[in-house]
């Protein structure tokens, strides 16, 4: 593994593994380092003097990209390029369209996405909420090894676990219902994610309703109505005012995005 | 590091995570790429790695590390412009300019990539780029052009005297 410390830059001392297991020792109990999967959160993090690591641990080259297939089972590796699962079925296609621009979605990373704290302005992790839809996995390193847990356990956790990768079922169907964003660079105001299991499960989740993805299960019991789901969607969350929107709007948007996700999980456009 | 700048190698000191616009910019002195929002959010540092268009502002420079870089003095030279720059002027693309190196790698590498001169598509690929002088419709029809292959004759234009570039991307 190559480390290299330079003067330049807060003198921090950037780690380069070149395998899963060499970014898993590097990262350890995940004390001091800052993980850089695309780097398009933390490099400008890092511009504006917000974040000064001692430890930065550059991911791209660890092996950790990649989507595969073993019959139902997708697995996508931490590193994966957001850009990679535009084209994949829904919720996951129309969320990853839904972030930023290509540019971006081309350089910004799935571990990265998911792992992301909330920002100053407005939560990130626009990806949570399809991950959370689709009943997902996620294999992490930090303290006590590697583990797989599902993402709802991983997410309050999120900030202390260096992700390895994220796999779940493909589902029989699925829909995805967000706002529009006035500019390809605002992060995620309010989105829901729908997805019915092979065995009829349907799963319904959030992206903006909170500080990180969170599932909807007031609204999963009354997903056979989606109106009614709509409204017991609130009982699920506490929406809160932000940079992107006021709480008052979400309480108001978040009972027409279940139906709609709802409508099209039944309905398939 | 080492880092291939319109085809000519350099040995770069900055940091391992400086962003690659400062390398530009700041080490290298190449000033195409603007430092306009510096997180992402405007377009204007955009450049080419390996053909396809990234933000310069937010890839460490590690991540460019044996890669092609191609900025906007890499597309053509004022006497010999390429198609796309040869567009822009046709097509009166650029105003305060501030907008228009980024906004011409973002259609270089749409282009690149086999992008038709479908408005809809050029409008999805140039989505992220700001211009504040709100020149759009030009930007748009001037990547559309360039897509096409259109030919321009520039010789009646401001910049005339300076290019002999009499027709665009089919010549």
């Amino acid at each position: 593994m190559a480390t290299t410390s330079l003067a330049l830059n807060e003198a921090t001392e950037v780690l380069r593994p070149g395998s899963e297991d060499e970014a898993v020792e590097a990262f350890g109990d995940g004390t001091d380092v800052l993980v850089v999967g695309g780097g398009t959160i933390v490099v400008p993090e890092m511009t504006f003097r917000r974040l000064r690591p001692a430890r930065a641990l550059l991911l791209r080259d660890a092996g950790l990209a990649g989507v595969t297939r073993d019959a139902s089972r997708v697995t996508i590796g931490a590193a994966t390029a957001i850009e990679e699962l535009v084209a994949v079925s829904a919720p996951l296609g129309p969320c990853a369209a839904n972030i930023a621009d290509l540019e971006i979605r081309a350089a910004a990373t799935v571990g990265g996405n998911l792992c992301a704290g909330a920002g100053h302005e407005a939560p990130r992790g626009d990806l949570q909420g399809a991950f959370l839809a689709l009943g997902a996995t996620v294999r992490s390193a930090g303290e006590g090894g590697i583990r797989e847990e599902p993402l709802e356990d991983f997410l309050p956790r999120r900030r202390e676990r260096l992700a390895l990768d994220v796999s779940y079922e493909e589902p029989a169907a699925g829909a995805f219902s967000g706002l529009n964003r006035p500019h390809t660079h605002d992060y995620t105001a309010l989105a829901v994610s729908a997805a019915r299991a092979a065995d009829g499960t349907v799963r319904l989740a959030a992206t903006g309703a909170g500080s990180h993805g969170i599932r909807l299960p007031s609204a999963e019991a009354a997903a056979d109505d989606p109106e009614a789901a709509g409204v017991a969607a609130l009982q699920d969350v506490t929406p809160h005012d932000d940079a992107l929107a006021s709480a008052w709007y979400r309480t108001k948007v978040l009972p027409v995005l279940v139906r709609r996700a709802l409508t099209e999980l039944k309905e398939p456009a | 590091m080492n880092l291939t700048v319109n085809g000519v190698t350099h040995e770069v000191e900055s940091s391992l995570l400086t962003p690659l616009l400062d390398v530009l910019r700041e080490e290298l002195g190449i000033t195409g790429p603007k430092a306009g929002c510096h997180q992402g959010g405007c377009g204007a540092c955009t450049v080419l790695v390996d053909g396809e268009p990234r933000r310069s502002c937010l890839l460490p420079v590690a991540y460019a590390d044996g890669g092609e870089i191609t900025t906007v003095e890499g597309l053509g030279t004022p006497e010999d412009l390429s198609p796309i720059q040869g567009a822009f002027i046709h097509h009166y693309a650029a105003q305060c300019g501030f907008c228009t190196s980024g906004m011409m790698l973002a259609g270089q590498g749409y282009i690149g990539a086999g992008g038709t001169d479908d408005p809809e598509s050029i409008q999805e690929a140039l989505g992220g780029h700001v211009c504040r002088c709100t020149g759009y419709a030009k930007i748009v029809e001037a990547v559309a052009a360039a897509a096409r292959g259109d030919s321009f004759d520039l010789t009646e234009t401001a910049v005339g005297k300076y290019t002999k570039m009499t027709t665009g991307g089919a010549e």
